[in-house]
Order: structure tokens, then sequence, then C-alpha cells
């Protein structure tokens, strides 16, 4: 007989867990099913460095427990992959072949490392990093490691070149982009997360490719475009990501980077929505539909797709995503909110300090709104100024000080939003 | 969910006392990290050049976005104390709590290099009685939900009270508290219009509950209470009138039993007026106020009506002078100061003679919004046009809620229909009366305690 259930969410990591939670807000009773490939508890790929640096035990990273679910009366599914939407039949097919008929379905399946075409790549082994599994692997692995090898330095690679260097390995990171960290932070500020890095003994190569990749007596032996070879006794791909859909070949669902979504997380069938890491959704500065895949978004979207599913009246439309990034490295702290494109008739202001390694970069709208703000070593508060930027407020009465006083003025209005 | 229905005290700032002086982020960062270095407070207050001061300060809210977006279940909503809790051993200080919070509540210690956010201090926050301008202020008030939301309630589910009306509040709350082992007097007025007496033969409360004529309300509660007490059964004896039934025609019983300080609770619900029959005046009403027999209009003779000529009567003075076992003047405005005054007023019903005059904002008779009623009975407070008060025999006559401040009367005046005609004279005649009205309190207070 096949299982039947009023809400099935797909995926149980932010945006899953999110949804649970707004549906269970208006809807405390229709049956619920939590379904994941993952073989654990729900946790969120965002620790998983400190799995790898050996900071936590795999098993002390669980954002929530099974009393959690038993108590909103959910039942949580393990180890089990949505295989194929038939979503011209409510019904979901499993991997171990089972089905599951629903009324209304989320899928918040995130997203999985893309693997870059490279001749030799599959002829060695190497790490991944997004599940807890992968972090496991990865924290064992670099015990042993004398020499390893990051490919691509977005957050992710960089997070785990951190953890190598700091378990001392002699680390190489690769990238293809001129700079570390690319679409994050700016060259300034990638300058000085580098020399961080370099201070600590890491090398890195920006503007190189990877040709090819071929065993060696250590492990992987790596070209680059140059012709300079490298070897690496471990291998990190860290090159991006790539949403998991494959579940959706043959169905309708329209998709394109990711799972096209309305502002209401709707995708284009009924009865399915999409949140997360998955979905390409409205972005904040363009009406184009955009991959926000971080975790913020992951959240704000899984709150509104629940809400949307349980009929909840209170739910406000997605006002689009703004990219958000804060990064620790080496004791120090980059944070970026908005984008870091100068709207037509613009501004855009920086303020740098060599000496202290402070650095600061606002960008303004014509109509002096902020419209995205840079910090390296300056604190600001990431949460207000994303306020400031979502409702558009008008800084013009207040742009010098706020220049002066990014973290103060900031916080000045929004208490004065508040009361 | 269990986790929803909780009150939870909270930290109140009040942006007009606090003159920048940084005293309570440094008594904050003294009792956080040891010392006072007020960038690494909690509380941080930010001074706009030109119009005053603002605050940084975890809210505490019901529904934390700093929760949901961190990675590592290092923060927590304790649903037993309201705070939300960081759990140093899990945080990874990856900051994406501060990209969550709006208000900038939850922000880098740089001196630990860790996230850090109010805790409250366990319940009783250092930042609070280190403000010497009493701008900091930790509200209690939750205790009472909490407390009074496990009771039973012992009004009637279903009502026919006015929408909004400030009645059925005080109804639920008196009830709730006095309990039980009640003997209910409501004379004719608002509080059996609107349903204590029942419908189709059973009562609108899970009490006894009687309904005495309006002159002798006081007498017949005074004699069941005392066939009570020869039957030897402890109860209380309480009567919920309006201020019509207890300044006019019912003042006679009223002040005979406070005279012969019969022991009984008798609470006036003050709307100013006969408002259940039709909006008529009564001798609490205010100068200057419209009801329907004080019109607004014409008049005769040549005297233009321009609502009532005299002042009203101040009702619960007149108690006082009577040297009752206990007299107070409450709102619902101010909720914790009128649950300190039913307990001490329950307390004094069992030696003798307790008077409690609530004053009770009227949304149709007042000629105000429905959703308005807490506001106007604030401002009433806030402008000293009535004032919070309690007496004893022993202690005398003491102000509960003083208003050091108090904002101009008009400020109570524009939030309501019925004084909308008023000319500049009929207003400073009621704010001279607003002044001359505090003296006269004052005097008292100041002679009782002497
Ligand atoms: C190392 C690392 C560091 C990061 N650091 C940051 C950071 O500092 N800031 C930030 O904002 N973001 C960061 N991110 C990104 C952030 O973790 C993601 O944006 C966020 O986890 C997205 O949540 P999600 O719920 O959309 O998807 P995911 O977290 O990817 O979860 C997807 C879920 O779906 C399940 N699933 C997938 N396919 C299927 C299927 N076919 N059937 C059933 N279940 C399926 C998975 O098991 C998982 O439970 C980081 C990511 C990594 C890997
Ligand atoms: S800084 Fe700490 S508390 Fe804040 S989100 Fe990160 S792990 Fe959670």
């Amino acid at each position: 007989m096949t299982e039947h259930t009023k809400y099935l969410v797909v995926g149980s990591s932010h945006a899953a867990l999110e949804a649970v939670t707004a549906i269970r807000m208006h809807d405390a009773e229709g049956s619920l099913t939590l379904l994941t490939r993952d073989p654990h508890l729900p946790y969120s790929p965002t620790v998983l460095p400190y799995v790898v640096s050996g900071r936590f035990a795999p098993d002390g990273i669980f954002l929530r427990d099974e009393k959690f679910f038993a108590r909103l009366g959910v039942q949580l599914k393990r180890g089990t992959a949505l295989k194929a939407l038939h979503a011209e039949r409510n019904a979901a097919e499993l991997a171990d072949g089972s089905e599951i008929a629903y009324e209304k379905i989320l899928l918040a399946t995130g997203a999985s490392p893309a693997i870059p075409p490279i001749p030799g790549l599959d002829q060695v082994s190497y790490h991944v990093l997004r599940t807890l599994d992968d972090a496991t692997k990865l924290n064992a692995a670099i015990k042993n490691s004398k020499q390893a090898v990051v490919l691509g330095a977005g957050l992710v690679g960089m997070h785990a070149a951190e953890n190598l260097v700091k378990a001392g390995a002699k680390v190489t990171i690769v990238e293809m982009a001129k700079q570390l960290t690319d679409g994050y932070f700016d060259a300034i500020a990638a300058g000085l997360i580098e020399k961080a890095f370099t201070d600590n003994g890491a090398t890195i190569l920006t503007g190189s490719r990877v040709v090819k990749l071929a065993p060696s007596a250590v492990g992987a032996m790596l070209t680059l475009e140059n012709g300079t070879t490298l070897e690496a006794d471990l291998l990190l791909v860290a090159t991006g990501v790539r949403p998991n859909m494959d579940y959706l070949a043959g169905s309708a669902v329209e998709h394109d980077r990711g799972i096209l979504v309305s502002d209401s997380m709707q995708t284009s069938v009924p009865n399915v929505w999409s949140a997360g890491d998955c979905a390409q959704a409205k972005g904040f500065f363009t009406d184009d539909k955009v991959m926000n895949a971080i975790l913020p978004d992951a959240t704000e979207q899984g709150r509104i797709a629940g809400m949307a599913m349980a009929g909840d009246p209170g739910l406000k439309q997605y006002p689009g995503g703004v990219p958000l990034n804060t990064y620790h490295f080496f004791g120090r702290h980059a944070i970026s909110v908005g984008s870091s494109r100068v709207p037509e008739g613009g501004e855009m202001v920086t303020r740098f300090d060599e000496a202290s390694g402070r650095y600061l970069k606002a960008i303004f709208s014509a109509d002096n709104r902020l419209t995205g703000i840079y910090g390296v070593n300056e604190f600001f508060d990431g949460g207000v100024m994303c306020q400031l930027i979502l409702r558009r407020i008008d800084l013009s009465p207040v742009k010098q000080r706020f220049l002066a006083e990014p973290m103060k003025v900031g916080r000045e209005i929004m208490s004065k939003t508040w009361r | 969910m269990a986790n929803f229905g909780g009150a939870y005290n909270t930290i109140a700032f009040d942006a007009n006392k606090c003159d920048g002086c940084g005293d309570c982020m440094t008594a904050c960062a003294t009792a956080k990290v040891g010392v006072g270095d007020t960038a690494r407070s909690r509380i941080q207050i930010v001074g706009s050049a030109d119009d005053g001061f603002e605050l940084a300060l975890c809210r505490q809210c019901a529904d934390p976005k700093c929760v949901t977006v961190c990675p590592a279940a290092a923060l927590t909503k304790n649903y037993a104390s309201g705070v939300i809790d960081w759990n140093g051993d899990k945080c990874v200080d990856c900051l994406l709590c501060t990209v969550g919070c709006a208000y900038a509540g939850i922000a880098l210690d740089a001196g630990t290099g860790h996230v850090a956010k109010c805790d409250t201090c366990d319940g009783a926050p250092a930042c609070v009685p280190a403000c010497p301008h009493d701008a900091l202020t930790y509200v209690t008030t939750s205790r009472i939900y909490n407390e009074v939301g496990d009771w039973e309630d012992l009004f009637a589910p279903g009502l026919a009270g006015c929408q909004g009306c400030n009645t059925e509040l005080l109804m639920r709350h008196t009830l709730r508290r006095v309990g039980p082992e009640t003997v209910l007097a409501t004379p004719p007025g608002c509080v059996p219009g609107m349903g204590s007496v029942g419908f189709n033969g059973t009562t609108g409360t899970k009490i006894p509950v009687f309904h005495p004529l309006l002159t002798n309300t006081a007498a017949m509660l005074a004699g069941i209470k005392r066939q009570y007490k020869r039957v030897g059964r402890e109860v209380n004896a309480l009567a919920i009138a309006g201020d019509g039934g207890a300044s006019d025609v019912g003042f006679q019983s009223l002040s005979g039993a406070a005279e012969r300080n019969e022991q009984i609770l008798f609470m006036v619900v003050d709307n100013e007026g006969y408002m259940n029959t039709g909006m008529q005046r009564s001798s609490c009403t205010p100068y200057g106020a419209w009801t329907s027999t004080t019109p607004i209009g014409k008049g005769s003779g040549g005297m233009p009506a321009q609502g009532k000529t005299q002042d009203a009567k101040n009702l619960p003075l007149i108690m006082v002078n009577h040297r009752c076992e206990y007299v107070a003047t409450a709102s619902t405005a101010y909720m914790e100061d009128l649950y300190d005054k039913l307990d001490r007023a329950i307390q004094a019903s069992k030696r003798g003679f307790a008077y409690l005059h609530v004053y009770s904002p009227c949304t149709t008779g007042w000629r105000f919004p429905t959703d308005q009623n807490m506001e106007v009975a604030r401002k009433a407070v806030e402008t000293n046009f009535v004032m919070l008060w309690e007496y004893n025999r022993t202690d005398g006559l003491r102000f509960t809620r003083p208003v050091d401040d108090p904002l101009p009367v008009t400020e109570y005046l524009k939030a309501m229909g019925r004084f909308r005609h008023l000319s500049p004279d009929q207003i400073s005649h009621i704010q001279a009366k607003v002044v001359e009205n505090l003296a006269f309190v004052k005097q008292m207070a100041h002679r009782q305690s002497a």
C-alpha cells in the first residue's frame, strides 16, 4: 500500500527544518513526513569545517533530535533519497522503490559539490566537503597529510585549507580566478585574506588551472596549465556546488540552474514548492532568478515555503535574495552584505588602513540607499546592514556619519525603526 | 507545540530619560567581562547627535532569527526564562547570527573573538539599577500572566459587552484572582449588562452572583457576608459596581457599609457615566465631557451647551475619609499595580471594608476606537488626569505610580471624541483642575505619612 502524507518535505537541512517549523505553526495536525537521503540526524554543512578540524565529534553537531520530530508529530525517514518526482499524480518515488503519495511537497534538497571535468580526476582519489560523512573522512585524512592541495578558493575551500594549515600540512590552494574568494570579496579584501594564509605558510596559486591529474606514489600528481606539477597526498575539490535536482528528470517542474520558484517558493507545477540551495528565486537587486546558495536565504525561503504550503495567511512574499557572507579566517573577520555592483548613478566609497588591515567598502544607489557593504577587520552588524538594504532606507541625511561609523549609525537607525 | 503562550520579563528602555551617560554599559561590561570597557557591553547606547539616544540590545525575540540561522545549535530560545541562550562550547564563531539579527542584539566581542549577547544576568540585569535616570526598567509583569493564565476563568466565555470593553478585562482578571470562594454583587450597570447575571436562567459567572438594586448593593452584600460568617463559612464578598451606582444613588449604602467596616471588597468600575443605559452623566463624569444628558449644542437662554458644567466627584478620596481598611485607585493599563492592589484589597476585606476604584475607559461612551482602550487608560495616568495611589490606616496615602513629568492634559483629551468640542477656556479649566487635584492628593499623602 502506498504511504500517504499531507506534507512531504524532502531534505533535512536549514530550508527543510524551517519549513517544518512554519508548517507546524499553522497546522499542528496535518501528517508531515521529512525525507532525507542523509543517514544522520539534521546538521548544517556550514559547521563541517569544525568536524574536519576535530573541534567537534561527528555526533556533536546535530541541530535537532528524534524527540523534536516526535513532539511535532513529524515522521522522519533518514537514509532514503527521492529518486523521481511524479508531480502529475502527486507521488514521490524513493530510491528503495517505494512511493509516497503527498498533498504538498517541498523540494529542499540543497546542493552537492560540483566536480570539474578535469582529465584524470576520476583516476585519483579526492575529497569533497558537503556531508558529515565527507567531513569524517577528511578529518581522518588530514592527520596524515604532509602536502595537501585544495582546488578552488571559495569559502568551502578556504575553510578546509585553514584546517589543513593548522593541522601542520603544507598546503597549496589552486584557483582559476585572478583572486581568492572571487564573488564574495573584492581584490583588496582578497589580498588581506591571502596575506593571512601566506603568513601562516600556505601557498596560493591564483589564475591557475589544473589541466591533468594522474595517480602518483603519494597520491595524485597535478599538472597546471603553465606546465608546473604538484604532488598531493590529500586532494580536496571545492570548485563550487550544483543543486540536487536529478529527480526532476522527466517531470514538468521548470528548472534552469536551479528549480525555478515564485515569490512564495512555488514551482511551475501545482502542489510542489522548493527552497534553499536547490531553488532559483528572484534576486533582490534584479528581477531575474538567481542562485543565492547561502544559509540565511535557505532559512528564509524554507519558512516562506512552509507558510505557503500550510496556507498561513501571515505569509509575506519573498523580497528577493540578498547576498550575505561572513568569513572567519585566522582569528579575523570579513563580512559582505549586498551587491558589489555599483548601480547606475550610484557611488562606491572605500576606506583602507594598510597598517591595521581595516578595510571598508560601501556602495550606494543614486538616491542614497545602501546596496552593498564590505568589511575586513572593520566590524559592523551584518543583520542591520541587510535591513538597511531590504527596507531601502534613505541614508542621505546621515551618509557622512554612516561612512565614518557604520556600526554605530546603523544601530541607531534600526533602533529608531523599531520604536 | 507547548512552546507558545508564556510571557517573559523584559528590559525596557525609555529614550526620553536617557542622557547617554553610559553607566549601564559600564555596569554590563563589568558584570560580564570584569572590565568597564563600554565597547564590550552587551547593551549599547548609541547617541544620535541631534535627537537623543538609541539602543542596541537583544530583544529576546519570540521567533528569533539568530537561532534559525545558527548552524551549530549554539543559540536556543529558553522557553522557561524567555532568554536566548548562547552556548560557547558549541559556537564556531561564524557570525551568521549577527547577520540574522536586525537590531544588533548579538555582536562580536573583540575582546574574546566570540559573539556576545544579553542574558538578562539570570533575571537581575546589572544595567537596570546602574542607570541613574530610570531610563532602563526591568518589566516583570509577565509573572502575572504566567500565574494567572493557569487559574480558572470564572466569567462566561461569551458576553454581551461592547467590542473592546475594558470591563471584560477587569471582570476576568478580578474573578480569577478572588477565586471560586466568592459571592458577587453586581448592581444595574455594564457589569450585569454584559452578562454577569446570566442569560436564560443560568448565571454568567461560575460563582454565585446576585443583582441588588442600585441603591442597596453594599447593604445587601454586607448582610450576605454576615450570614456566611454566622454559619462559619469563609467567603469573599465582592461587589463590582459602576460609578453611577456607587457615587450617586448607591452612595448611602456604600458609605454606611464603610462606616460599619463591613468585611467586603467593593470595586468600582469608573467609566464616568451611566454608559449601560445610554451614556447619561453621573457625578463621576468629568467637567466638559459630552454625555447624552450633557449635550453639545445651542443650549438655552443664550448659554451654549458645552458638555458637563460641574467637576467630577472624587469618590476614592471620599472613601479615604471613611478611614477604610484599604482604599486604592487602579488602572488596567498598569496591571502589575492593579494586581498588587487586588491582593491587598482581598486581604484587607477579611478584616474590614476594602475599596478599589478602577478608572475604566469606555469605547462607546467616550468615543474612541475599540483598539485604543489601553492607550486611553495609560494617557489618563501619564497626564495625571487620574492618579494611582493607595491608602491604609497605618501608612496613610501613598502614590504607587507617581508621574514626575506629566504630559499636558490635552494628550489625554484628544484621544477621544467626548472632549472634541472643548474651548480653550474649558481646556484651561481641566488642566488647572488636574494641577489642583494633584496638589490636593500630594498634600494628603504628605499629611498621612507624617
Ligand atoms: C563547508 C561549508 C561551509 C559553508 N559555510 C557557509 C557560511 O559560512 N555561510 C553561509 O551562508 N553558508 C555557508 N555554507 C552553505 C550553507 O551550508 C548552505 O547554503 C545551506 O546548508 C543550504 O541549506 P539547504 O537546506 O538548502 O540545503 P543543504 O544544506 O544542502 O541540505 C540538503 C538536504 O537535502 C538532502 N537531500 C539531497 N538530495 C536528496 C534527495 N534526492 N532525496 C532526499 N534528500 C536529499 C540532503 O541529505 C540534505 O539533508 C557552507 C557550506 C559548506 C559545505
Ligand atoms: S557565531 Fe556562534 S552563535 Fe552565532 S551563528 Fe555562528 S555558531 Fe551560532
